[in-house]
């Protein structure tokens, strides 16, 4: 969509611009993001997880990974954190070929990713730069406990606001806070909205490999923005137009208006074959209807919206609530509502290398779906940005025999 | 007092019994229960506090043969997780009344969640220790995460939570760790008297046996260790890093031994020293053990380092501790919080010459080959060049 795509160039023009007008940056990830808090203080939200994807998806990943690998980062790990520091130690040019700044503050929201920490305690070393932390509590029990929510809301009014207010030089507006929010409200409506337009038949979206592209503005630096709120407006009106004329979605093998399976699928896409990836299910007529994937910088369609009437707290809600923040169990019930509510006709996991966070445990995940919902599934490996962990022929061959076995399903069903 | 032989023996024979045979037997003789948990930092005054045995499940190490565990992990995570399930998948845990998981890596936590699936009636927690270095919110929180496991604990225990029991149980886990800390101040001093094989054997002993008998193991070991006559050898001093989760095979901690160095400090088994203040007795014994976290938790991997050059100074800091001359970074493959900590941790040394190197490691690793010719060739070089060749 050209509007995300002016947006996010226009987002870039600002950050690389920075060090002249003086725009103040935070970098910070994307789960857990305090995006709306941060802009209320004027200043700007760097995402190194999305310079880690764009440079993947642009090609540029391998050369870095190898740059940190060659830096004695090890194999093993997660790539987007070597993807970020070979793009550090090659210039630091961002995924639209602008340089970035530098941060003025390093805000660490530990949500549901270890690795995180670890990652900011990288970045410190090649910035001189305040660094705060944010310890979001893990919901083991299934939900966010009160004393962890206020553990959060006491860390963010006694920390998180005072490094703002001295990194910026302003002082804590919550009126404004409570302005953002707002617009982060109306975009969640209408993002949601959007995602459950996948229940059609057809589905006018795909709602793995489209929604990416949709939840960016969302995930990223525009929560709490009029332009985010005004680009999930047109994006409800443009899906709603197709719903209406009962067409399917853009994909690389053309629109999809025929739909042979519907699917729901768990764990990050890979980035560096990204519509080769695509192309693999809609060659198969496959579209997904739900993904688990476009709800890591939160999840919305069971509810919970940000709340101008209680700020603070929202941002709690919001931070302990996203995907990678939740329990093994309440993932897999998540997949198994997304199959029944969506009638999906099988699912698949993409289960990533780099990620602990998502991969440890998914072979369970699997088991369990397949018993509660009676259908089997689907897992593929490969990796987020590391080309080495694509092999395209293994995983174009994994899905072709799935969806040949779902077919013969639908036959044996049907005799 | 028992032989080094019969201390060291028995140390051996807890370690190698994959059926955990003494907590089976202490449950049975105590009528008590038992509580599991996984590396690296549990409260387990708590789980003592409330009358049940607190037991390390540290891993199946080489000699368990994984039959059901690779069926729940992709290659390219650890194997510590694989081999705990195989304990639990094979009826070896049953025992345990429940199980504490500590927020270490993603992986032990996501199996935490696996658990609860696995074994739906057994009790389970996350222990999610603070990241947080400040002694408001931080202790708060933990105090709190800790109260809740109490009362949890007791409730299993059918018993009432209990300030005083609580409040010994400090007292006692001071003593552990004061006796560990004799022995590693031991082996700093002479390693020629304290191989490290032993030392760690006496260690693992201590993840399964009660508190008492294990201070009791420890002192008579140093007690026989002192009287030992044994000379020096002419052996490099090494410090291995990174071995704090996963744990190594014996037969790797050997070959490091036989390849000319001696081990002065380690990160096995770290979570029964992680504190590095005693609990503070009298008052308030949640908020005694909660703070202490807070304020004494050791530098490590599983934990933020909130200092911005934290990392570098570390491992040169405990090279003087330990007046060592080298560093082997030994990692477990795929080891988040080890192998993205390396490159900060590896930087701090090389800065300060401190000659490295490093390898990774799984548990059931069986060949050392590779591992005896490299810590070989580092312990020749630094004996010829002070470690630049
Ligand atoms: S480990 Fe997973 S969640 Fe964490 S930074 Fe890497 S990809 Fe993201
Ligand atoms: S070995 Fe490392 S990655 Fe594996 S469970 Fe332990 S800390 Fe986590």
């Amino acid at each position: 969509m050209e509007l995300q795509k002016e947006m996010i160039a226009e987002h870039f023009r600002r950050l690389e611009q920075a060090p002249e007008t003086h725009e103040p940056v935070v970098y910070t990830f994307v789960p857990g993001n305090l995006t709306e808090l941060v802009r209320s203080f004027g200043a700007l939200p760097l995402l190194p997880e999305i310079n880690a994807l764009q440079s993947g998806m642009r090609g540029m990943s391998r050369k870095y990974i190898a740059e940190a690998e060659k830096a004695g980062h090890s194999e093993d790990v997660c790539t987007y954190v070597k993807c970020d520091v070979g793009m550090i130690k090659s210039g630091n040019i961002g995924p639209t070929g602008t340089r970035l700044p530098k941060p003025d503050l390093l805000l660490l929201s530990y949500t549901g990713c270890y690795t995180f920490m670890k990652w900011f305690e990288l970045l410190r070393e090649e910035y001189d730069c305040p660094a705060v932390f944010l310890h979001i509590p893990y919901q083991s029990d299934g939900r966010l406990a009160p004393e962890h929510r206020q553990f959060i809301v006491d860390q963010i009014r006694e920390k998180i606001i005072p490094a703002l207010e001295k990194v910026t030089g302003r002082a804590y507006d919550e009126g404004k806070l409570r302005e953002l929010l707002g617009y982060s409200r109306d975009a969640e409506d209408d993002l949601v909205a959007v995602l459950q337009t996948a229940k059609q038949r057809p589905s006018p979206i795909d709602a793995y490999f489209g929604a990416v592209y949709y939840v960016g503005p969302i995930f990223s630096a525009f929560r709490g923005t009029p332009e985010g709120a005004a680009y999930y407006r047109a994006l409800r009106q443009e899906v709603d137009a197709r719903v209406a004329a009962g067409q399917g979605p853009t994909t690389p093998s053309g629109r999809l208006d025929e739909q042979k399976y519907r699917l729901v699928v768990e764990g990050p896409p890979n980035w560096t074959s990204f519509h080769e990836f695509w192309q693999m299910f809609s060659d198969e007529g496959a579209v997904c209807v739900a993904s688990t994937y476009t709800k890591v910088g939160g999840t919305y369609e069971f509810g919970f919206r940000h709340d101008p009437g209680d700020p603070i707290g929202t941002l709690a809600d919001y931070c302990g609530g996203c995907y990678t923040n939740l329990s093994l169990p309440q993932r897999i019930d998540m997949l198994v509502n997304y199959v029944k509510d969506y009638a999906a006709d099988g699912f698949l996991i993409n289960s990533v290398k780099s990620c602990n966070s998502f991969s440890a445990g998914q072979l369970l995940i699997l088991r369990e779906v397949e018993k509660r919902t009676g259908i089997p599934g689907a897992f593929i490996e490969s990796d987020l940005v590391d080309p080495r962990y694509f092999s395209a022929a293994n995983i174009k061959n994994r899905l072709e025999s799935y969806i040949q076995m779902l077919a013969a399903r639908r036959l044996g069903g049907a005799s | 007092m028992n032989t080094r032989a019969e201390i060291v023996d028995r140390a051996r024979a807890l370690y190698e019994d994959l059926d955990f045979g003494s907590v089976k037997e202490w449950c049975a003789t105590t009528g008590r229960k038992a509580v599991g948990y996984l590396p690296v930092y549990a409260p387990r005054e708590i789980i003592h506090a409330v009358g049940m045995l607190p037991v390390g499940v540290q891993g199946g190490g080489d000699r368990l043969e994984i039959i059901r565990g690779d069926a729940f992990y992709q290659s390219y995570i650890c194997h510590l997780p694989r081999s705990v399930v195989e304990l639990l998948q094979s009826g070896r845990l049953d025992m345990l009344s429940g199980m504490l998981f500590p927020s270490t890596c993603d992986v032990i936590r996501n199996l935490s969640g696996m658990w609860r699936i696995l074994r739906p009636g057994l009790y389970t927690r996350y222990c999610d220790v603070p990241q947080v270095p400040e002694a408001g919110t931080g202790a708060k929180f933990w105090r709190r995460e800790l109260e809740t496991l109490l009362d949890d604990l007791a409730k299993l225990a059918g018993v009432t939570p209990d300030p005083a029991s609580l409040s010994r149980s400090n007292a006692l886990y001071n003593e552990v760790r004061d006796v560990i800390g004799a022995l590693y101040r031991a082996r700093r001093d002479t390693p020629w008297k304290l191989p490290t094989e032993e030392l760690y054997l006496i260690l693992r002993a201590g993840e399964v046996l009660p508190p008492e008998d294990f201070i009791q193991m420890a002192r008579d070991y140093l007690a026989v260790t002192a009287a030992d006559d044994a000379r020096p050898r002419d052996r490099v001093r090494v410090i291995v890093v990174g071995a704090f989760c996963e744990q190594p095979p014996l037969g790797l901690i050997k070959t490091i031994e036989r390849a000319g160095c001696y081990i002065v400090d380690d990160d096995f088994l770290l979570g029964n020293r992680l504190l590095t203040a005693p609990v503070p007795i009298g008052g308030d014994p949640l908020t005694a053990l909660a703070d202490t976290f807070v304020r004494h938790a050791m530098p490590s991997s599983i934990l933020y380092e909130h200092a911005p050059d934290g990392k570098k100074k570390l491992i040169p800091a405990r090279v003087a501790a330990a007046r060592a001359d080298g560093v082997i970074f030994a990692a477990p493959s795929f080891c988040d919080p080890a192998l993205l900590d390396r490159p900060m941790l590896r930087a701090g040394a090389e800065a300060a010459n401190i000659p490295c190197i490093a390898f990774q490691y799984s548990e059931n690793t069986g060949q050392f080959q590779q591992f005896r010719e490299q810590a070989g060739t580092f312990s020749d070089s630094i004996k010829l060049w002070g470690g630049q060749a």
